[in-house]
């Protein structure tokens, strides 16, 4: 019997589920159409197993069938007994017959699929699955395996060696395992930020600190692809509702449509946004009464912006990758590993201003050269691939770097030599001050050699790099009309996705002016306990009432509870009481 | 009643004095001033302590009889009451209530019951009466039970101290016999000192302490004195709840209706900022209408009922569409209903289901079929009590991730964000909305069975009557028997309801029904008017129970015996 293993990591639970489901429409496509999903929680006991997987196989075998005798089928399966000899002959009778009945789209499905093609079983979370069904079902299919090719796909969430320790031996030997690995969801996420966020053919853009609440939802929160592709989505409903300008945020031939026919008002909104203010200053004075008075010139100038706006994200993307290249290989990765990490430094100020950029760069010009070479060679195909059309002289000039390489690699033998005598002068025998005065005189004429041709060559290129990242790689937050592409209210997304209903409680009682205002109105009524029992009849009665009414909105939002002690005494239960 | 006697040692004996007796012994003294005599019987332990003192030495030689024991203690508790001063009864009872602020008066009393409470230690056998003791306290006006009251509350701490050091008693009973005759000017003294210290309760306290010390542990050295001390000062703090019920206020509880009517008079307080603030809210609707669209579920939170909120919701933006609208506070909202609600009114579909999941199923695929269908789903109270449950959530998380449902919801408990793990979570692909709006609850609290409300129990009362009123007189026999035998069993906690086979018994002796298939006719119906519950024991047997509480069932059975 074949088993699979799809290994899991972590406890993420909601992509699970998509990743299953994917896989097994991967799977019904591709190579068979008997298909069952099981999870731990449907299967207690190997009846319901049984029951739950024959419902899924028989509604499977509906679905490819043609729907007539739909009632037929419905009937018996209520009435098939759930055993190992009725899932045979079911398998038998479905897959005898497919040729004969039915036409045109049962032809194409089992073209697709073997002759017989296998039914798979996905035993989601095999973890939580009770060790005795899992054994019985292994042992009682292994035994009708000649019958009905059954192949098992466990979902494993901790390491590969539970099946091991789930399964006797003996239950273990009737599998045939073998052990695939899913992609951890951090490469998930990695991929869609690569798709997504760092291509200039998607207009939209997230803003620095959107990007960083999305991102930490997800390391410190879920680990959920699903949720960050949620809070994206959130983001574009969020940007296209509350910017009035976003609807220039489209591809760039549609933007320059758009902004030809804006209206007045469009026009107005597009003066009031703070980057068009500060580019407005910076003009000279006629053309700033132009660009606030004529609305034509502000389409004109607009769509220029526009388009100066799409150049600098094409160079920047290719800018930033090409970075990436450098900084990921650098020893304790100053700048971060990933490109995401990169990208939010990038996008919240001049990265050439931080210390961890200058840290990098002294990191870079330490290099080894085969290191440096194949840093420039990707470089290379990252500029060459790249839709950007300023890059032609960049590609040249590290082709250049690349051949000025190989030349020093020719000429770095005769160099070797030089370094070997000295080396070699080095392990001659001598006494201890002369080996010292060796040693000062070496280091002192290291120390004034003029730097050889490759570290000159390696300044060189990192200084390359650095004019690059400095050219190309403004925050996006200093260009004109950013606004448009940009979303930047990070707070609306932490208050929609990440909310705190404890803390809108908190700050909705914890108002003492309220607290004030509400004793001052019951004074009246506290008065009388502290005085005699009898004065305390004279409690207002909607003081009374208003009180029992807060005590029981109390208990509605769970900060109180009867204590069944005593008579009408209560528990508190929240913030640090019980 | 009789008294088990005898502390166990050689030195003293121990003769029973009925209560009566004792009742009888300080009866006499009704008319005097408590507060004083109590005052006096403080500064009598205060010169039991010097006495101590001097005699702790040579105690062990003292052996007194029995009876001088007694008299002497009658004495001494006689004489103070002899020089009484005015304090007013009343202030007698600030002392008792709080427990700790009343250890003075306990002290007093204790010295005022030895010598009948000393001799017969069975106090300490039913505790249950010193329990009791202080709500007699709080009711009782006159002399006569003040009188009583002081002796039911005989602390058990001197009692413990009594029964520890017996040698001490006897040196106390020695002392005391004398002390009536000693100097009376010492006695004043004190008995101004105290007087001092009277009126604030809380100062007692402290004051005590010494005396009682010194009178049980002066021979043991300093150091165990400081540790008793220690314990005793931390022992006493031990719960504080205040006396200060309900019950005290004299004020009738008020029922549903008056509360609600009471409440409507008293002006909303800030009515112009919250009405401003909900209006800001309400600007949200097209957004969330957008967002509802586009896959997302909405959840408001924050303070103050959202009912109003998403009723203006639903009647501005949701005329035209179809819409449930979920009361969840109401307290027999299931998960059933809702999706029944959902399968018949909404696809129109006649029939039953097996379980909630297959009904789920069945609505899945009815909006998988048909893509025109859409239902907005609007839940008031989310996290209420009914709703709460892992199944029931799983489900409506399942029915909200349905890209045609709909799905907007309010939350009002603190923990309810803790209903969902994160499979849940991203069914109910929720946007958080904070929309604390300050407006009272009244519609979640006033099905809530809260604390402070009187049970009227009204409303099940008369759905009760109505549905016997249309029932034959022997099905309404046969009812009132079950109702009989409910509330004849309703203080045996694990009474899990009449056994059928009885319940046939019992009707066939009033010749209520004839047969088993008659009775069991009746019972369905009963059922389907909800009036019983049946449930399966654990042997198998049916039981059947009324699921309503004893008072109303109480109320009824009268209302019933009124008609006939």
């Amino acid at each position: 019997m074949a088993s699979d293993q799809i290994r899991n990591k972590g406890v993420n639970v909601t992509d699970h589920d998509l990743t299953f489901r994917s896989l097994s429409e991967v799977l019904q496509n591709n190579i068979t159409p008997y298909i069952a999903l099981l999870e731990a929680k449907d299967c207690p006991g190997i009846k319901n197993l049984m029951q739950k997987l024959m419902g899924q196989l028989m509604n499977c075998y509906i679905d490819v069938d043609s729907s007539e005798d739909e009632d037929y089928v419905q009937v018996s399966h209520n009435r098939i007994r759930c055993s190992m000899t009725s899932l045979i002959n079911w398998y038998e009778h479905v897959t005898k017959k497919p040729d004969s009945e039915t036409p045109s789209k049962k032809r194409t499905s089992s073209s697709r699929h073997w002759q017989s093609p296998p039914v798979v079983v996905v035993f989601k979370d095999m973890e939580s699955f009770s060790t005795k069904v899992l054994q019985d079902f292994i042992v009682i299919s292994s035994q009708h395996i000649h019958e009905l090719p059954l192949v098992l796909i466990f979902g494993i969430a901790t390491s590969p060696m539970i099946i091991h320790s789930l399964l006797p031996h003996f239950v273990s030997s009737l599998l045939c395992i073998e052990l695939f690995q899913s992609l951890s969801c951090k490469d998930h996420l990695s991929t869609i930020i690569d798709k997504l966020l760092l291509r200039a053919s998607f207009p939209f853009k997230l803003g620095e600190k959107v990007l960083q609440v999305l991102i930490n939802i997800f390391l410190y929160h879920d680990f959920s692809v699903q949720n960050f592709i949620k809070g994206f989505q959130l983001c574009i409903v969020e940007h296209f509702c509350s910017q009035p300008v976003s609807v220039l945020c489209c591809q760039l031939v549609d933007a320059k449509k758009r902004a030809d026919s804006l209206s007045h008002d469009q026009c107005e909104n597009i003066r009031k946004l703070p980057s068009f203010r500060r580019y407005v200053e910076s003009q000279v004075s006629e053309k700033q009464i132009a660009l606030l008075t004529v609305d034509t010139y502000l389409k004109e100038i607009t769509q220029k912006l526009l388009e100066d706006l799409h150049v600098y994200h094409e160079n920047y993307l290719s800018v930033l990758r090409c970075l990436h290249v450098f900084t990921s290989f650098l020893p304790k990765y100053p700048l971060g590993k990933q490109i995401r990490e990169l990208y939010c430094a990038c996008l919240e100020n001049q990265v050439w201003e931080t210390e961890e950029y200058e840290s990098s760069l002294q990191l870079a010009r330490m290099l080894n050269k085969s290191d440096l070479v194949t840093m420039l060679q990707q470089c290379v195909e990252i500029f060459v691939s790249s839709s950007g059309k300023e890059f032609d002289n960049t590609v040249e000039k590290l082709k250049e770097f690349l051949t000025q390489f190989q030349k020093l690699e020719e000429e770095a033998f005769q160099e070797q030599d030089v370094s070997v005598s000295s080396q070699k002068e080095l392990q001659k025998k001598t006494d201890l001050y002369h080996l010292q005065k060796t040693l000062l005189e070496l280091k002192e004429s290291r120390r004034s050699k003029k730097l050889t041709k490759f570290e000159m060559l390696r300044f060189e290129v990192v200084d390359y790099i650095d004019s690059l990242v400095r050219n190309y790689l403004v925050p996006a937050n200093h260009k004109t009309l950013h606004e448009i592409m940009y979303f930047n209210t990070a707070s609306v997304l932490r208050e929609h996705l990440n909310a705190a209903p404890r803390i809108a409680l908190h700050t909705a009682l914890n108002n003492p002016y309220r607290y004030l205002k509400a004793f001052s109105t019951v004074v009246m009524g506290a008065e009388g306990p502290n005085a005699d029992a009898a004065s305390s009849d004279q409690v207002d009665d909607i003081i009374h009432a208003r009180f029992i009414r807060a005590v029981s909105e109390l208990e509605l939002l769970g900060f109180i509870k009867p204590s069944k002690q005593k008579t009408d005494h209560v528990a508190r239960l929240t913030w640090g009481g019980c | 009643m009789s008294r088990p006697g005898g502390q166990g040692r050689d030195a003293l004996e121990v003769k029973f004095v009925p209560d009566e007796e004792v009742l009888k012994h300080i009866a006499e003294y009704t008319g005097m001033k408590v507060q004083k005599n109590k005052t006096q019987l403080v500064g009598s332990v205060k010169r039991f302590v010097k006495k101590l003192e001097n005699i702790s030495d040579d105690e062990a030689q003292e052996i007194l009889e029995e009876k001088n024991y007694v008299a002497a203690l009658g004495l001494c508790t006689q004489d103070p009451m002899g020089n009484g001063s005015s304090v007013s009864g009343g202030e007698v009872y600030s002392f008792q209530t709080p427990k700790r602020s009343s250890k003075m008066a306990e002290l007093a009393s204790e010295l005022a019951q030895t010598p009948g409470q000393s001799v017969a230690p069975d106090h300490s056998k039913c505790p249950d009466k010193t329990a009791k003791a202080p709500q007699n306290n709080s009711k009782s006006c006159d002399a006569m039970n003040k009188k009583k009251e002081i002796v039911s509350t005989t602390p058990y701490r001197l009692r413990k101290r009594l029964t520890a050091p017996d040698p001490y008693l006897e040196s106390e009973s020695e002392y005391s016999a004398s002390c009536s005759e000693e100097d009376e000017e010492d006695q004043k003294e004190v008995s101004t000192v105290l007087s001092g210290q009277e009126t604030p309760a809380k100062t007692k306290a402290a004051s005590t302490p010494p005396p009682r010390n010194t009178l049980a542990k002066k021979n043991k050295n300093k150091m165990g004195n400081l540790v008793e001390e220690y314990f005793e000062a931390h022992s006493s703090s031990k719960v504080l709840t205040s006396d200060r019920t309900l019950q005290k206020l004299r004020k009738r509880r008020l029922n549903q209706q008056t509360l609600h009517d009471l409440l409507k008079k008293a002006p909303l307080a800030y009515a112009a900022e919250i009405k401003e603030l909900n209006q800001q809210h309400e600007r949200l609707f097209s957004k969330w209408m957008l967002q509802l669209h586009l896959g997302f579920n909405i959840v408001l939170y924050g303070l103050g009922s959202k009912r109003d909120l998403l009723e203006k919701f639903r009647t501005s933006v949701l005329q035209e569409s179809v819409h449930l609208v979920v009361n969840g506070y109401f307290p027999s909202i299931t998960l059933r209903s809702i999706l029944n609600s959902i399968t018949e009114d909404v696809l129109n579909h006649i029939g039953t289901f097996r379980s909630p999941p297959d009904q789920l199923e069945f609505i899945i695929k009815k909006f998988k079929e048909d893509s025109s269908l859409e239902l907005y789903v609007l839940i008031h109270n989310l996290d209420s009590q009914m709703l709460r449950g892992e199944r029931s959530q799983q489900i409506l998380a399942q029915l909200s991730s349905l890209p045609s449902i709909y799905l907007i919801a309010s939350i009002d408990h603190i923990n309810a964000p803790l209903l969902w793990d994160q499979a849940k979570l991203s069914l109910y692909n929720w946007l958080w909305y904070e929309t604390t709006t300050f407006s009272p609850y009244v519609e979640e609290t006033s099905y809530e069975n809260s604390l402070l409300v009187q049970q009227s129990g009204s409303l099940a009362l008369s759905s009760l009557t109505h549905v016997l009123r249309s029932l034959t007189l022997n099905a309404r026999g046969i009812f009132r028997l079950l109702a009989q035998y409910q509330l004849k069993n309703k203080d045996n906690p694990s009474y899990a309801g009449l056994s059928f086979q009885d319940f046939y018994q019992q009707c066939r002796e009033a010749f209520l029904v004839n047969s088993d298939l008659t009775l069991r006719a009746q019972l369905t119906e009963f059922r389907d008017h909800k009036l019983i519950r049946t449930k399966r024991g654990a042997d198998g047997v049916e039981y059947l129970l009324i699921p309503v509480d004893d008072s109303t069932l109480a109320d009824f059975l009268e209302k019933e015996d009124e008609d006939i």
